[in-house]
């Protein structure tokens, strides 16, 4: 099995939710997310911002499924770390 | 996340919450002053039958809560749509299944419910004393006058409310309220009360 330990994402989002906000939401749908954003781009209605998400086993999919949600939309991923996990169960 | 949290988030990321307020007080006051208006216009014509009045103010209470409900939904839908249009706009992707899409949806029912009800909700309150003295309870003072001593109670709590948002004195809003209704009330026996 293999596991994502980090991942680097450039997501466009709007204003609103507000950076902490969205990521509080993005930090909730893991049990031990670590999430590190950044704005680097602001515009009159949108922001690029640089997600950096850590954690033991991150869900790709329910990450890009909250993204979506919030209203933002992922245009990247610049970044990765993954694990492989032998499992001797 | 609980219902009132999931609100809060939908009012927050649409920047409503102002708008509500606002809402809230402007038609609450529209009902408080419109029920005095007729109960005042009642007191200063012919003695009518306490049934007579209680209809007569029911129809213009529920009215009125119609007209914030549909008034409100319709310029407030409009208003978000075109908030959303802009959005996606922007962000060159379809929101209707996004927060935003969802606070599109729910937003202007919300509005439309405060916008609504203040106005209907205050004014039953203040037929309280007609219901009851039609019920037979005896009450201290006539019920069109405990009629008018409610609204004025309700109008001066509106007052305080302003206070408090305009972060000025909240009994300096609480007058200001009042006089305006005093102000009415004046104006009404001026020109009805011949």
């Amino acid at each position: 099995m293999v596991l994502v330990k980090r991942i680097v994402l450039d997501v466009l989002k709007p204003h609103q939710p507000n950076a902490l906000e969205f990521s509080q939401a993005l930090a909730r749908v893991g049990s031990d997310y670590l999430v590190h954003l950044t704005v680097l781009e602001m515009d009159e209605n949108t922001e690029t911002v640089e997600l950096v998400i850590t954690g033991n086993a991150i869900n790709f999919e329910d990450i890009q499924s909250t993204i979506s949600d919030m209203g933002g939309s992922l245009h990247s991923i610049d970044e990765v770390e993954v694990q492989s996990e032998t499992n001797n169960g | 996340m609980s219902l009132l949290e999931q609100v809060k988030f939908l009012l927050r990321i649409t920047k409503t919450n102002d708008i509500i307020r606002r809402y809230f007080v402007v038609n609450g006051f529209d009902g408080a002053l419109t029920m005095m208006g007729l109960i005042i216009g009642f007191i200063v014509s012919t003695p009518a039958d306490l049934s007579v009045i209680i209809n007569a103010c029911l129809g213009a209470a529920i009215a009125l809560g119609m007209s914030g409900l549909s008034s409100a939904y319709i310029s407030e839908s409009a208003e978000r749509q075109h908030a959303l249009g802009i959005l996606e706009e922007a962000m060159i992707s379809d929101l209707h299944e996004s927060a935003h899409g969802e606070a599109s949806r729910w937003v202007p029912i919300l509005v439309a419910l405060v916008n609504g009800l203040a106005p209907l909700v205050i004014s039953l309150l203040i037929l309280m004393p007609l219901w009851l003295s039609k019920a037979g309870v005896q009450l201290p003072v006539p019920p069109l006058y405990a009629a008018i001593s409610i609204a004025l109670f309700l109008i001066f709590l509106l007052g305080l409310f302003i206070g408090h948002i305009a972060k000025i004195s909240w009994l300096r809003g609480g007058i200001q309220t009042l006089l305006v209704a005093v102000l009415t009330a004046g104006m009404i026996f001026l020109f009805a009360g011949h």
